[in-house]
């Protein structure tokens, strides 16, 4: 008999942080992420069984178990802490973006069932922050500079990847405070904070892992590999992503958060009472104590992000029609 | 010795390091012997129960807890099985920890840490210690479920439950390859600690973003081995008559007992529900005890 070892001892996997455990989300958020996640999974299925057919399950079941085991693969960083590799922009980019999604889907549904990494209630919330949202910004992004030279297609990988942690981080702490779990003004800059040196690692793995494939074996990183319209995806990343910005302000571009709202605490009006309330009883929080720096940051972010999406979508105009 | 019909984490022991990670925990029970369609189904429903349950309900989430323990007994694991591997989902608490200092609320403790002056409240503290008791509870009926249940069956009942075929094909290969990966994995990390000497105190490996490049190298070499691998496995597939469909020998039928099995863990749900529901004020911890 050998002990049952937890997933976080194998090889020193850093126990990933966006894995919520059931408990932790109330019942109306879990359903409407599921709600969510069928939805885009559905899709996924039936787009995947037309590309592929029969031979999609060994390719995605390998891979699925290729990304549990790259999540392995980590690196000093300093002070013991290390970097390593969540996987949604890797899979989205390699094998698609119905692909991603499913392999994604599996990876973060194994890591319940076998490991309770994560809990099964709130499942679909953590398919659809880990599975769905990191391959949509991952494969939108990227593909928006598909024409482009391979220096800038990587470097837009390397900057997708860190959005799209960001984008898991930020939609995990929403659903934390949507369950009257966390406050607002604590988990965003808490989450933001720790995922925004995540991402770190996670940009800087993709894109090394993305130039190794692409000097070995270029086809695999062909645009014409996967089916899709070009544009819906850059528009959906490109939406996503500008969503991430103009949120992120209120995290680390704030370092007084924390204290502030050490200050207020007893004061602040948390009244979620009951655990089937959807919309809490607070007043928004962000509306009412809202410096004037986070609204000019979240203004500049959004501007800067429209005029990349217009000069991108003017770009691929320009490309001729694919096949 | 071994027996002739095996798990697959066993028979591989002596030449991969993975096996430890089948959470199956191979013994005749009652509880194994149970429909894998009740057992999910039962876990979900008591998971869900939990969330449900008020704030402070300790009396359902004491008999909850309860039969968490009879359960673990009566799968012949020892009372204290899923007990002892329930503590993983607690470093997740940490993101609710602030909810004691932040829900208004009679004050119980007063104090510094740091810069930061911080003031328990009864509310705060009645709110995150049943979000901390909801998710142990919820982890422990998970680890009881897949100890007893193999999981080619669970991949059976998901397809029973209406999950896509698809996805659950994809997630029985993910596990059937998941030990042959992870050992590749290990292997790629055996042969970087193998090259990267050091004298000692100092410094081993270069800077950060050439460590990330060797590291995105090894992940890069991962994926390609497994993309060939699975081009391998799709061969080896066609060439012994695979046509996209997966056959199965478990007729996985519900039996009697199944169904009566089925019953009383609804109606033990409607009754915790009851009793949480119930003014059990008397029972409340007072939290006056940290004044």
């Amino acid at each position: 008999m050998f002990a049952l070892t937890p997933a976080s001892q194998l090889a020193g996997i850093t126990p990933p942080k966006l894995h919520i455990p059931d408990g932790f989300v109330n019942l109306p958020v879990s359903l409407l992420c599921w709600a969510i996640t069928i939805a885009i999974l559905g899709i996924a299925v039936r787009r995947t069984q037309n590309d592929l057919g029969e031979r999609q399950v060994p390719l995605m079941g390998v891979m699925a178990a290729f990304i549990f085991a790259a999540q392995m693969i980590n690196f000093p960083v300093a002070g013991g802490t290390s970097g390593h590799l969540l996987g949604g922009t890797l899979a989205a980019i390699t094998l698609g973006p119905w692909g991603g999604m499913l392999v994604m889907a599996c990876v973060v549904g194994v890591q319940a069932l076998l490991f309770q990494d994560g809990g099964l209630v709130v499942l679909g919330a953590n398919i659809l922050n880990m599975g769905i949202l990191t391959v949509l910004i991952g494969y939108g992004l990227y593909r928006s500079v598909a024409g482009q030279r391979h220096g800038v297609r990587l470097g837009v990988a390397g900057a997708a990847a860190w959005l799209s942690v960001m984008a898991a981080a930020l939609a995990t702490a929403l659903q934390l405070w949507l369950s009257g779990t966390a406050q607002l003004q604590v988990v965003i800059p808490a989450m933001l904070g720790v995922h925004a040196l995540i991402g770190i690692g996670e940009a800087l793995i993709t894109v090394a892992a993305l130039s190794f494939i692409s000097r070995t074996r270029p086809d695999i990183l062909a645009p014409e590999q996967h089916a899709g319209g070009g544009r819906g995806w850059a528009v959906a990343g490109l939406g996503l992503a500008l969503a991430v910005v103009l949120l992120a302000p209120f995290a680390s571009a704030d370092p007084d958060g924390l204290e502030r709202v050490a200050e207020n605490l007893g004061f602040l009006e948390t009244g979620q009472s009951a655990p089937y309330e959807i919309i809490p009883d607070y007043t928004m929080p962000f509306l009412g104590e809202t410096p004037l720096s986070t609204i000019v940051a979240g203004l500049v972010g959004a501007l800067v992000v429209a005029g990349l999406a217009y000069g991108l979508v003017r770009l691929l105009r320009r490309q001729p029609a694919r096949g | 010795m071994k027996p002739a019909v095996l798990s697959w984490p066993l028979w591989h022991e002596k030449t991969m390091h993975a096996h430890f990670i089948d959470p199956y925990r191979d013994i005749a029970s009652p509880l194994h012997r149970l429909d894998p369609r009740v057992k999910v189904v039962a876990t979900l429903l008591f998971i869900v129960s939990n969330t449900l349950l008020p704030d402070g309900a300790w009396l359902a989430f004491g008999l909850g807890w309860l039969l968490v323990l009879a359960l673990s007994a009566y799968a012949r694991l020892g009372v204290g099985f899923a007990f002892k591997r329930s503590f993983v989902a607690l470093p997740f608490a940490l993101a609710a920890v602030t909810l004691i200092f932040g829900l208004p609320g009679r004050p119980v403790w007063s104090g510094s840490i740091g810069p930061w002056q911080l003031t328990a409240t009864d509310a705060g503290l009645l709110r995150f210690s049943s979000i901390v008791v909801r998710s142990w509870l919820s982890v422990q009926m998970a680890i009881l479920m897949v100890a007893t249940t193999r999981f080619p069956d669970l991949m059976h009942a998901l397809r029973h439950l209406r999950v896509p075929a698809l996805l659950v094909a994809i997630t029985s290969f993910m596990y059937r390859y998941l030990a042959v990966l992870i050992d590749e994995a290990a292997r790629l990390l055996r042969a970087r600690e193998a090259r990267s000497a050091g004298l000692p105190g100092m410094r081993r490996g270069g800077s950060v973003s050439w460590r990330a490049r060797v590291a995105g190298n090894m992940a890069g070499q991962l994926f390609l081995r497994s993309y060939e691998r699975s081009d391998r496995i799709y061969s080896a597939m066609v060439a012994r008559g695979f046509t996209g469909n997966f056959q199965t020998l478990n007729p996985h039928v519900m039996r009697a007992r199944d169904w009566t099995a089925a019953i009383i863990v609804v109606g033990a749900l409607v009754v915790l529900q009851a009793l949480g529901r119930l003014d059990v004020g008397f029972l409340i911890v007072d939290f006056g005890l940290f004044r």
